[in-house]
């Protein structure tokens, strides 16, 4: 190979990575800007004087309560959760090299879920033990599915059908979980069977930021690996990954984050599901995928919620915004996958 | 040919000792809905409420069991009847009504009905339904034989289950912009027996026994479907009118079903399964067990439902998800992965 040729991909290999820090950055800035404008806009319009001033602590008559109490939890909450279940679909799909394998479609979400709602319901627990019940429930539904699955090897499309069945059972327990508790409300009912961000409080999201750190860490540090597991486990295992150790870790980072953050929002539809899809899209599928699709799931949820609140005849929880944007999405992947053969 | 002979001959006597089984199950679960619930009740109410008196409050329980029974029994033969079908027609052992979107179709037709255009009657209901099923079946399975291969199992099943959520999201978008409505939002969502009346029963019941009528009608092009399309085609079936035929009824069973008692998904899938293994392939014989087993299948789920959460009723279309998703998952390990 001559000298030019090396250059011509070198500054080939330059543009790609200045192309991608511009997309992280637009996506952020995108999420920045979302954030502050669910914080001003509401049923009532707040100037982004007194936002600012209710921010650093100051009291400002009628703002302190819509933007401190109301608008901030909501809209932090929204942003965290989105970032675990953008980066827990994210490492799902890239691992198993599918797109369908993500967690809301394979029963991990409903898992956890299932175990939040039954830690609340019938075991009266609050705070980080639910969150420690359902990222519990999480390993073992994806234990359960892989076990499953498994007949000399795991096969994609057996895994996503098994995945199904297992999800539809434990939506049923959902319901039954709720039927026996003793008061019937019907926004706690959708919080738990599609996602909702109703409701919110500062503290919620504390388990979500530390879930964030620990996993969200853990998954970053295992990005080269993940990224190898793309080509095929013989091409990783020759690139020096070790696959196994790889997977579980992967798996146990990628449960956290989702069942932690279901613990406190539910299983929001589809969102695990839309954002590395969505992510590829913008970004193309060179380099890790995990930020981009965690900002993408950040600004779904933010404008996901947002739209249900306010832009609609009436009010919805987020994840009957994201069902149904994503049910679309799943269907079109349904077809498009097929035409090409895959 | 005389082992044939004595084979067929086994057979038919097997299936008649199945029959008086399955019927004596029928009659022994039909006596157990109307003595269970979630209230206790002596036998002397029961005989009371039999014979049509309503004075106490058991009497009165009894008396509401009654029309339940009939919906039970007369909804699971519907659904695994049609799930029998549907698995026929498009030979794939994971069809049925609830998985393959169907019965969320109908449900969210219903809603938009109600909601928008203000129907009233359990007529309107009905055809609204079968209009949604219909509408359904037709979308999911274009959308499942796109591309190559056809409508495989996996390519069903998914757009079947994406084309069931989307629908359940509309449905919540639909009923929550009416406060009037949306408080029994669950039975758009997870169907039920337990409100079932006589007058409900009598407006279904034509439906059914037309969708019965039409179903076992094409129990013979069904076999011949089942040779693949081209040694169907060979003997003389006209494929597509076979099916668009096949499809009518099983389509009206399970759109007036759920008109009535909302989606119960995974009878149709069951059912289908059981009776293949104890009465073999001939549809001639599997329609016919499909609709009893069916009926025996959800009408014990409703009991179990009426038991497991007292002193609340569990929909019984919780109970048959619950029953239902590890057979599916049982099939989808038995089937190669080339197939799926």
């Amino acid at each position: 190979m001559s000298m030019a040729s090396v250059d011509i991909v070198a500054a080939g290999r330059i543009r790609r990575v200045r192309r991608r820090a511009r997309v992280v950055l637009a996506l952020l800035a995108l999420l920045v800007t979302g954030f502050a404008l669910t914080l001003m806009l509401g049923q009532s319009f707040t100037p982004p004087g007194d936002v600012i001033r209710v921010l650093m602590g100051h009291d400002v008559p009628g703002a302190t309560f819509t933007v401190g109490q109301l608008r901030l939890p909501r809209a932090v909450l929204a942003v965290l959760a989105g970032l675990s279940f953008g980066l827990g679909g994210a490492a799902f799909q890239i691992m198993l090299r599918n797109p369908l394998a993500s967690p809301d479609i394979i029963g991990i979400s409903s898992g956890a879920s299932a175990a939040a709602v039954f830690a609340i319901v019938v075991l009266r627990l609050d705070g980080a033990a639910v969150s420690i019940f359902a990222v519990a429930a999480g390993l073992g539904v994806a234990l359960t599915i892989y076990g499953l699955s498994w007949r000399n090897g795991v096969a994609g499309a057996r895994l996503i059908l098994v995945g199904i069945g297992v999800s539809a059972m434990l939506d049923s327990f959902i319901s039954y979980v709720l039927v026996r508790a003793p008061a019937w409300d019907l926004q706690e009912a959708m919080r738990w069977l599609t996602g909702s961000v109703n409701g919110a409080r500062l503290g919620q999201s504390l388990p979500i930021l530390i879930s964030l750190l620990i996993f969200g860490g853990l998954l970053m540090s295992r990005s080269r690996d993940l990224q190898a597991l793309r080509l095929g486990d013989d091409s990783a295992a020759a690139l020096g990954t070790h696959v196994t150790r790889t997977r579980v870790m992967v798996i146990i980072a990628a449960v956290g984050l989702i069942a932690v953050a279901t613990a406190v929002t539910g299983p929001i539809a589809f969102v695990a599901f839309l954002s590395a899809p969505i992510a590829a899209r913008i970004f193309g599928s060179e380099g890790s995928l995990l930020i981009p699709a965690a900002l993408v799931g950040a600004v779904l949820v933010l404008a996901g919620d947002y739209v249900g609140q306010f832009l609609l005849p009436s009010r919805y929880p987020v994840g009957v915004v994201t069902g149904a944007l994503g049910a679309p999405y799943l269907i079109f992947l349904i077809v498009r996958a097929h035409r090409s053969g895959a | 040919m005389a082992t044939d002979a004595a084979l067929v001959l086994r057979s038919s006597r097997s299936r008649v000792f199945w029959l008086a089984l399955v019927l004596a199950v029928l009659v022994a679960l039909c006596a157990g809905s109307v003595a269970i619930g979630t209230r206790s009740v002596s036998w002397s109410e029961i005989w009371a409420a039999l014979a049509g008196r309503v004075d106490t409050v058991g009497q009165a329980a009894v008396a509401a069991r009654i029309p339940r029974t009939l919906m039970a029994l007369l909804a699971g033969a519907a659904l695994g009847l049609s799930g029998a079908i549907m698995q026929g027609i498009t030979r794939n052992p994971l069809a049925d009504p609830g998985i393959l979107g169907v019965n969320m179709g109908a449900s969210l037709a219903i809603a938009v009905g109600v909601a928008w255009f203000g129907i009233t009657t359990a007529n309107a209901y009905i055809w609204v339904a079968i209009l949604g099923a219909g509408f359904t079946a037709v979308f999911v399975y274009v959308i499942g034989s796109l591309g190559r291969g056809g409508a495989t199992p996996l390519k069903l099943a998914l757009a079947g289950v994406a084309t069931s959520v989307a629908f359940a999201s509309l449905v919540i978008a639909v009923v929550l912009t009416r406060g009037d409505i949306a408080g029994g939002i669950r039975q758009w969502q997870v169907g039920g027996v337990g409100g079932a009346t006589f007058a409900r029963l009598s407006v279904v019941l034509p439906f059914l026994v037309a969708g019965f009528l039409i179903s076992m009608a094409t129990a013979r092009k069904l076999n011949s479907l089942a040779l693949g399309d081209e040694l169907a085609a060979g003997l003389g079936e006209r494929v597509a009118l076979a099916r668009a035929m096949a499809a009518l009824g099983a389509i009206l069973l399970c759109g007036a079903t759920t008109a009535i008692c909302g989606p119960i998904g995974f009878v149709g899938l069951i059912v289908p399964h059981l009776c293949r293994l104890l009465f073999g392939v001939d549809h001639r014989w599997l329609l016919p067990f499909s609709a009893l087993v069916g009926a025996a299948l959800l009408t014990c789920a409703d009991i179990a439902g009426r038991l497991i959460a007292r002193p609340n009723e569990l929909d019984v279309g919780i109970v048959t998800a619950f029953i239902g998703a590890p057979f599916f998952i049982w099939i989808v390990r038995r089937q190669k992965v080339r197939e799926l």
